[in-house]
């Protein structure tokens, strides 16, 4: 198991957030995520300027086995996406934490998150 | 002898196993409010004896009438090789080949047909088919609105000639999630939408649904709805007949852009009337929405060895493996149908389906001509029409159809509840199974009836 960045924060739906300094939020699904679903074939990203519930559903990833959705850990507006991924999504799987971001939300409303022990923790309950 | 050839004993073992006491209890996250438990308007059981000596008195009931009722379903010359091909044991199955390994012929037949219907359609992308043409609309439907994700809006608007039995359909499936249908107003001199209408629209729709030719044969003005709808965002859903696609232009190439999704009924590739099905569903669109796509597609690959290999692909928005989130949860492959229509085409080639188009076509203006040379007999519109035209009488349509099947000849469909404001209206269709010999004797049936 990769080692996970201990500047993020994590959901229990395995996404991972950012805090900017510019106050937005950047939003991406983690190692975990990324490795369960294998390579990726195809984000269907949300538009800019759309907005989004915590907890709702914001894209969707999808796989040559399974399509997932990523759920938004807050609520807010969407104020950039990462186009790159069109062309080329096993960014996600490259770089999950980096160049594998998804989306960029500013956000309104916020939903519970874990630190990265707190996240360790939860997915070494899942391995049991 | 069921289907399902677990015995009691292994059933009780597996129950025990999961620890559940009955098979009930595995549906018990059903309400109760939702459970029926005598399906009303269902007959009781028959035996194979009783149950074949009905459908044989049914299907005598449907033999021997000339039948001028196109409506969606059209009786087309179906060569003797068809259906003598797609019963062959290989091909005898109404499935999904979900094992590519074993599959690759079926797999084969169902990429070649797909490759004829984006041919026809002037699309990127086909699926292995639907249900049928009315259930493709409603699937077309839904899948606008996942296609069409910068629209905010869940209305749908139809040009005034779709088919209404699709639009109820459509209504009846995706109004169950929000989607509402409008219908442009028709313009009753012309048979096809009051384009005037469309200055009334003040919200742009999710998608403007277009059936060309329209279900009174006649045409629509596709190119200047489909660049409508595109200025205003809307995406475009084109209903087609795929007989007439071997001389109309192809919805890929209408207006500015194309239309963006094409479906409609497969039933004239092939697949005889049958009392009303099985028939199966087209769909179509463009590359760039292939994600939202309902159904089945077989892609074409190359195996770990370099050889050429066909598989369903993009699966992974299908039920079984995304449930509830899947693009549709109602959708299938009318396999065995599917088979025939590929035939079908494969034996007429391009050229000779414009054949039976242009002869439909012909047939169909012949009747009309020789119908409206009687007296109380009008063409409804001063417009062109494919091979299906609305003919209008003096009194009302419904008793003159009956008078001419009791002579053996079905003269069309009575149109006067859905369309009020043309009258007493008959939609009529000739396809290249109508000889000259069958048009007179129409032409002389109602001139009995008209007295």
């Amino acid at each position: 198991m990769s080692e996970l960045p201990g500047d993020l924060r994590y959901t229990d739906e395995h996404e991972w957030l950012r805090q900017e300094e510019d106050g937005t939020v950047t939003v991406g699904i983690t190692d975990h995520a990324q490795n369960a679903l294998g390579d990726l074939v195809y984000v269907e990203l949300p538009e800019i300027g759309q907005e989004v519930e915590a907890g709702g559903e914001m894209a969707v990833v999808e796989s040559v086995k399974a399509a997932s959705d990523v759920y938004a850990p807050v609520g807010g507006e969407v104020v950039a996406v990462n186009d790159s991924l069109t062309d080329d999504p096993e960014r996600i799987n490259g770089d999950p934490y980096g160049d594998g971001w998804i989306v960029r939300l500013n956000p309104s409303g916020g939903r519970d998150s874990m630190s990265p022990d707190d996240y360790q923790a939860f997915l070494d309950q899942l391995d049991d | 002898m069921p289907y399902i050839p677990h015995t009691e004993a292994e059933v009780a073992v597996m129950l025990e196993t999961i620890g559940v006491s009955s098979i009930e209890d595995l549906f018990d996250e059903i309400p109760r409010d939702l459970l029926i438990k005598d399906l009303e308007g269902v007959p009781e059981a028959l035996s194979e004896q009783e149950i074949s000596r009905l459908m044989r008195s049914r299907d005598a009931q449907d033999r021997g009438a000339l039948c001028f009722i196109g409506a969606g379903a059209y009786e087309h010359h179906i060569p003797a090789p068809v259906w003598d091909l797609a019963t062959r044991g290989e091909f005898y199955s109404a499935y999904t080949p979900y094992q590519a390994e074993a599959s690759q012929g079926t797999l084969q037949t169902i990429y070649e047909y797909q490759t004829m219907m984006t041919s026809l359609t002037g699309m990127d992308v086909s699926n292995a088919s639907l249900y049928d043409g009315a259930s493709a609309l409603a699937e077309a439907a839904l899948m606008s609105v996942r296609a069409n994700r910068k629209s905010k809006s869940r209305r749908i608007l139809l040009a005034a000639g779709v088919n209404h039995l699709y639009a109820r359909v459509a209504s009846a499936i995706a109004g169950e999630q929000g989607l509402t249908f409008e219908r442009l107003q028709l313009d009753a001199k012309s048979g096809v939408s009051d384009l005037t209408a469309l200055e009334c629209q003040d919200d742009a729709p999710v998608a403007v649904v277009i059936q060309q030719p329209s279900f009174l044969g006649t045409y629509e003005d596709v190119d200047k709805l489909t660049d409508w709808a595109h200025e205003r965002g809307a995406l475009v859903v084109a209903v087609v007949n795929p007989t007439s696609l071997a001389v109309l232009r192809a919805p890929g190439s209408w207006g500015g852009d194309g239309a963006d999704i094409a479906c409609g009924e497969g039933q004239a590739l092939g697949v005889p009337l049958s009392s009303g099905g099985a028939y199966f569903g087209i769909m179509a669109c463009k590359e760039k929405i292939v994600r939202q796509m309902p159904g089945r597609i077989v892609g074409r690959t190359t195996d770990l060895d370099g050889n050429p290999g066909f598989t369903l692909t993009l699966q992974a928005r299908e039920q079984h493996i995304r449930r509830s989130k899947a693009t549709s949860n109602i959708c299938t492959n009318q396999g065995l149908m599917v088979t025939a229509a590929t035939i079908y085409m494969s034996l007429l080639g391009p050229h000779g389906l414009r054949r039976v188009a242009l002869a439909s076509q012909q047939q169909t203006a012949k009747l009309v001509q020789m119908l409206t040379a009687l007296d109380g007999v009008e063409a409804a519109f001063d417009a062109p029409h494919f091979h299906e035209a609305v003919v209008r009488f003096d009194r009302p349509a419904c008793s003159i159809l009956e008078a001419l099947a009791g002579k053996n000849v079905l003269g069309g469909l009575d149109i006067s509840v859905d369309y009020p404001e043309l009258g007493n209206a008959v939609l009529t269709c000739a396809t290249e199974t109508k000889t000259d010999a069958d048009l007179e004797a129409y032409r002389d049936a109602l001139a009995e009836v008209l007295g």
